[in-house]
C-alpha cells in the first residue's frame, strides 16, 4: 500500500497498463516531456519513449479523430484533452464518431479507447478551465462517463475504461487531483464500470453526488444534528448509471438531495431525480432535491465559489428535506 | 506537355532593423510607405516599456496571489505594437488571443481591464464604447473565425476596415485556423492573419507542432498572400501590417504574416518553462529582446540615452502602478452578476435562481419547505 493522491494514482496506474499491454498508447498537448499540465503523465515518456506517450499537435479534433483510428486499428488509445473546456472542437469526433462506430456497423467496428479529462471548478483557473460539462456524454449514447473522486476509486476505474472495448470518458475532478492522499492497494484491482458506492450508510436521507462535490457532501453531513443519520453515495459511473444503488438507498430513506457542480438543466442531477421519481415515487417522504451549479456560465475565479455548491447549501437541502 | 509546373511559391523573410539595432538602407528609405518615423519609435518605444513593466507586475501580482494565472507577454512587444500601430483605432478591429495586450490597448481597451480579466472578473472583458477590440479569447484558435465574419460585415456594408486578427503557433494547428483562412480568402475579406511564432507552444516546440517549414506558407493552400517576418523588429513588423492593411483595403483580400518571435517568460505563471526548454536558447533570445533592440536604435540616433532609459522606466513603473491601482479598486462583482448577462431577458427560472442563490425547489420557496405532510400511501 502506498499514499498517493488521485494524481499519482492515475499516473501509476497509467504506467501499470503501459507496461502490462503494449497496445496502449497515451497522446495529448504537453502530455510527453512536460508530463501534462497537471502532470497526471508525468515521467511515462522518459519510461515508454515517444511512441507511447505523444506529444500531439494543439488540435483536439485531431486528438480525438485519430485516437479513434487508433482504436479501430487494434491500439488502446488513452487521449487526453487538457482540460474540458477544450472538448469543444473534439466533440464531433467524441459524439458523432467514437460514440457511433459500434452501431452504426453492427458491433464490427469499434472504438476501445479512454478519453482523459480534467473536470470541474474551484481551482481559481481561467475560463473555460472550470466547467462540468458530464450530461453531455451522458445524454449522447454510445459513451460511458466516469468521473471517480478519490485515487482508489481512479485506480480501479482506469484500468476498466482502459480494459473497456468502448469509448469511456473519464473526467478526473481537478479539485481532488492533490486535495488529499490516501492508501491505494499495490496489486492490481478493477472497480466495474457501472457501480457506485455508498461512501457512509445512513437511514434517514440519502445524498448523491460523484466528482469533487462528494467533499462538500461529506463536509455538509459533518454539520447535521446528531441523530440524523444520512447515506451519501458517490456515483463514480455517471453512466451507464448505477439505478440500483440509488433505487435501493432511497427505498430505505424516503428522501434524496443530488448534489453536483454542474447547471441544474437537463443534468445528470436531474435524471438521477427522475429516476428516484420513477422508481421511488410510494417511498418518498419529500420532494427530490436538486443542489447544482446555477443554470448560467460558470463565473470567473472571483465568483467561483459563489457558483460552486457548498456544504452549507447542501446541509441546508438536506435539513429541508428532513423537515418537509 | 505532360508535366508541367502549376503552382510555384517564395516565403519572403523581412526584416529591417536588424539585431544588431542598424536599419536596412535600402528597405528603410524615407519616403518608403509604413516606414515608422523616429517620433513614431520613439512613441512606440515608450509604449513598450510600458507594455513590460506592466506585464512584469502581473507577474507580482500572481506571485503574490493578487492575480490568477496570467500569461506573460514578455519578449513579443514589437510583435503587438507593431502591428497594432498599423491599423486605425475606432476603424479597424483588433481580435486577439492573449498574447498581445498591448495591441489590444493601443485601439482603446484599458490596461486594468486586461488585469481584471486574470485577476478572475468578466469586468475586464468590457468593451468600452467606440472600441473596437474584441476581449482576450482563451480558447485557441475560435477568435480567428469572428475576425473572418468581422472582416466580411465589413465588406459586405462596404466600410473602410480591416481586422487583425492575432493567434500563436500552435493555434494553426487547430482546425479553426484553417477554415477562418479559408473563408476569408475565399470571400476576399478585408482581414490580417498575424501569428505570433514565439517558438513554443506550451511544451511544444514548433518543430514539433508541424511539419511545414514555416507557418506563413500555410496561407498557400488558401490562396492568402503570405509573409514571415522577424517578430522582434519594430520596422518589419509595422511595414509588413501597413502593406497587407492597404492590400485589403485595395481589395486585395487577405494576408497571413508570421512575426517570429520568442515567449521570454514561463507559458503562464502556472508553468515552469525549465521542464521542457533550454537555457541557453531562452539566453539567446534575451540577446535579441525587441526592447533592447528598439533602444540600441534610438541611441544609435541620438535620440536616447541611459538618463532618458532611467526616467523612461521610472515612468513605466509608475504606470504599472497606476494600473493595479485601477484593476484593485474595482469593487468585487456580486454575484448577481453572473446571472445578469446571460440573456438580454432574464428566464423566469434563472431570476429565481439569482433572487434565492437556490437551485433545490425549497430552497427557492421555503413556503414549501415549512409544509408538513404525512406521506400519502396509494
Ligand atoms: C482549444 C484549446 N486547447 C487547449 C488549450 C490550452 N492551451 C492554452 S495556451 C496553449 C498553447 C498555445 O500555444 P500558441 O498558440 O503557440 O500560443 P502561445 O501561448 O505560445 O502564445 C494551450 C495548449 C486552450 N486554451 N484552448
Ligand atoms: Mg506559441
Amino acid at each position: 500500500m502506498a499514499q498517493m493522491t488521485l494524481v499519482q494514482a492515475i499516473t501509476s496506474t497509467l504506467a501499470h497498463e503501459m507496461e502490462r499491454d503494449s497496445r496502449v498508447v497515451c497522446l495529448g498537448e504537453d502530455v510527453g516531456l512536460n508530463g501534462g499540465v497537471f502532470r497526471v503523465t508525468d515521467g511515462l515518456q522518459k519510461r515508454f519513449g515517444k511512441d507511447r506517450v505523444i506529444d500531439t499537435p494543439l488540435s483536439e479534433s485531431g486528438i480525438m479523430g485519430a485516437s479513434i483510428g487508433l482504436a479501430i486499428a487494434g491500439m488502446r488509445p488513452i487521449p487526453e484533452i487538457q482540460f474540458e473546456g477544450f472538448l469543444g472542437p473534439a466533440y464531433d469526433q467524441l459524439v458523432n464518431h467514437a460514440a457511433r462506430f459500434r452501431n452504426r456497423t453492427r458491433g464490427t467496428v469499434t472504438v476501445p479507447m479512454t478519453v482523459r479529462v480534467p473536470v470541474g471548478g474551484g481551482i481559481h483557473a481561467p475560463e473555460f478551465h472550470s466547467d462540468s460539462p458530464e450530461a453531455i456524454y451522458t445524454h449522447n449514447p454510445g459513451l460511458k462517463v466516469v468521473m471517480p473522486g478519490t485515487p482508489t476509486d481512479a485506480k480501479g476505474l482506469l484500468l476498466s475504461a482502459i480494459r473497456d472495448p468502448d469509448p469511456v470518458v473519464f473526467f478526473e475532478p481537478k479539485r481532488v487531483y492533490r486535495s488529499f492522499r490516501e492508501e491505494v492497494p499495490d496489486e492490481e484491482y478493477t472497480i466495474p464500470i457501472g457501480k457506485a458506492k455508498v461512501v457512509s450508510e445512513g437511514t434517514d436521507v440519502t445524498v448523491i453526488s460523484w466528482g469533487a462535490s462528494v467533499f462538500q457532501c461529506l463536509a455538509a453531513m459533518d454539520e447535521l444534528p446528531e441523530d440524523v443519520s444520512a447515506e451519501l453515495i458517490d456515483l463514480r459511473t455517471i453512466h451507464p448509471m448505477d439505478s440500483e444503488a440509488v433505487v435501493a438507498s432511497v427505498e430505505k430513506t424516503g428522501r434524496a438531495v443530488v448534489v453536483q457542480e454542474a447547471p441544474r438543466l437537463c443534468s445528470v442531477a436531474s435524471e438521477v431525480a427522475a429516476l428516484i421519481q420513477e422508481r421511488c415515487f410510494l417511498r418518498l417522504h419529500a420532494p427530490v432535491q436538486r443542489v447544482t451549479g446555477f443554470d448560467t456560465i460558470m463565473p470567473y475565479a472571483k465568483l467561483e465559489n459563489d457558483y460552486l455548491p457548498d456544504a452549507k447549501r447542501v446541509g441546508e437541502a438536506i435539513r429541508q428535506v428532513l423537515a418537509y | 506537355m505532360p508535366i508541367r509546373t502549376v503552382y510555384q511559391a517564395t516565403i519572403e523573410h523581412t526584416q529591417i532593423l536588424d539585431e544588431r539595432g542598424v536599419l536596412d538602407p535600402a528597405l528603410s528609405k524615407p519616403g518608403t510607405p509604413g516606414i515608422l518615423t523616429d517620433e513614431q519609435v520613439l512613441h512606440l518605444y515608450e509604449r513598450m516599456l510600458e507594455a513590460r513593466a506592466v506585464d512584469e507586475r502581473a507577474f507580482v501580482l500572481q506571485r503574490s496571489n493578487r492575480m490568477y494565472t496570467y500569461p506573460q507577454n514578455k519578449g513579443q512587444e514589437a510583435a503587438a505594437l507593431g502591428s497594432g500601430f498599423a491599423m486605425r483605432r475606432g476603424t479597424d478591429w483588433i481580435v486577439p488571443c492573449y498574447r498581445e495586450n498591448a495591441a489590444m490597448v493601443m485601439h482603446g481597451m484599458p490596461w486594468h481591464h486586461i488585469y481584471l480579466h486574470w485577476m478572475g472578473d468578466e469586468r475586464g472583458n468590457v468593451v468600452p464604447p467606440g472600441v473596437r477590440v474584441m476581449p482576450i479569447a482563451v480558447p485557441i484558435g475560435t477568435q480567428m473565425l469572428h475576425a473572418t465574419g468581422i472582416a466580411w460585415a465589413a465588406k459586405l456594408r462596404r466600410e473602410d476596415a480591416v481586422v487583425i486578427t492575432y493567434f500563436g503557433d500552435g493555434a494553426t494547428s487547430e482546425g479553426d485556423f484553417h477554415e477562418a483562412l479559408n473563408f476569408a480568402a475565399t470571400f476576399g475579406v478585408p482581414a490580417i492573419f498575424f501569428c505570433q511564432n514565439n517558438q513554443w507552444a506550451i511544451s511544444v516546440p514548433r518543430e514539433t507542432q508541424t511539419a511545414s517549414e514555416t507557418i506563413a506558407q500555410k496561407g498557400l493552400g488558401y490562396g492568402a498572400a503570405c509573409q514571415q517576418v522577424d517578430g522582434n523588429d519594430l520596422f518589419a513588423v509595422h511595414k509588413a501590417v501597413y502593406d497587407a492593411r492597404e492590400r485589403a483595403r485595395a481589395g486585395g483580400g487577405v494576408t497571413i504574416i508570421e512575426a517570429m518571435t520568442y515567449r521570454l517568460g514561463d507559458h503562464t505563471t502556472a508553468d515552469d518553462a525549465r521542464r521542457y526548454r533550454d537555457q541557453a536558447e531562452v539566453e539567446a533570445w534575451q540577446a535579441r529582446d525587441p526592447i533592447l533592440r528598439t533602444r540600441v536604435y534610438l541611441e544609435s540616433k541620438g535620440l536616447w540615452d541611459a538618463q532618458r532609459q532611467r526616467a523612461g522606466e521610472e515612468r513605466a513603473k509608475a504606470f504599472a502602478t497606476e494600473v493595479v491601482r485601477a484593476a484593485e479598486g474595482i469593487a468585487p462583482p456580486k454575484p448577481e452578476e453572473m446571472f445578469d448577462h446571460l440573456y438580454a431577458e432574464m428566464p423566469p427560472e434563472l431570476r429565481l435562481q439569482r433572487d434565492t442563490k437556490r437551485t433545490s425547489s425549497l430552497g427557492q420557496d421555503p413556503s414549501q419547505a415549512g409544509l408538513r405532510s404525512e406521506p400519502q400511501r396509494a
